[in-house]
């Protein structure tokens, strides 16, 4: 199991702020395609990977990177802090 | 080093005030505040969000570079999450350092990466709706002189 978060327009699109996630995807790509599957919201708001990040563990990573021992993926577009 | 992130918002002349008498053997406190533009009366406000728990680490992981990187005494960063009003304090960095030039250059590169390697998000509400600010190609072009 694994706890999948959203934040901002991608917690908008997709309806709600976390999730846990039965999965065996083996990288965060491969659980974009399973959830892009899903339901027309999630492929709405994986559209376009260009905006979105992905953290995995509170730690910005990519989308090719593994799953492996991974217990939180968080998706969100660009930060604008500051 | 402080980093708090909170929705209260916070009092700029004491924080400034008590962090430059925290710290020692500084000559130079630089400091930065950002406020909730109004966009010529047009906001109404700004809705920000954040990712608990990353965000502290994210703040705190860029202040500890600044340091690895300049000659500082101390560090202070306080960021608000929350629905704010135009006019309000969003965010303060201060830095302090035996010299000017760090204290400064330090301001700056930690404002460049909070900008866009904190998990904030922006959203402007207003007359015409609410809107997500979206990150500008220009802030992140920023971190590339560092």
């Amino acid at each position: 199991m694994i706890d999948v978060l959203y934040f901002a327009w991608v917690r908008e699109r997709i309806g709600l702020p976390r999730e846990r996630i039965e999965t065996g995807a083996a990288t965060v790509a491969d659980l974009v395609e399973e959830l892009r599957a899903r339901e027309e919201r999630y492929a709405a708001a994986f559209a376009d990977l260009s905006s979105l990040r992905v953290a995995l563990d509170q730690e910005l990573s990519s989308f090719d990177a593994p799953l492996a021992g991974v217990r939180e993926v968080a998706f969100f577009p660009p930060m604008t802090g500051g | 080093m402080r980093v708090d992130v909170q929705s209260a918002p916070f009092d700029l002349g004491f924080e400034l005030a008590a962090f430059t008498a925290g710290v020692r053997g500084a000559g130079a406190v630089v400091s930065f505040t950002g406020l909730v533009r109004d966009e010529a009366g047009t906001l109404s406000g700004m809705e920000i969000e954040h990712y608990p728990g990353m965000t502290e680490k994210a703040i705190r992981g860029i202040a500890e570079e600044a340091a690895r990187r300049w000659a500082l005494a101390d560090v202070l960063v306080i960021h608000r999450h929350g629905r704010l009003a135009p006019g309000e304090a969003i965010m303060m960095v201060a830095t302090a350092a035996p010299h000017r030039g760090d204290a400064f250059a330090a301001a700056e590169y930690l404002m460049d990466y909070l900008k866009s390697r904190a998990p904030f998000w922006k959203k402007e509400l207003g007359a015409g709706g609410e809107a997500w600010v979206a990150a500008k190609d220009s802030d992140e072009d920023a971190l590339k002189r560092w």
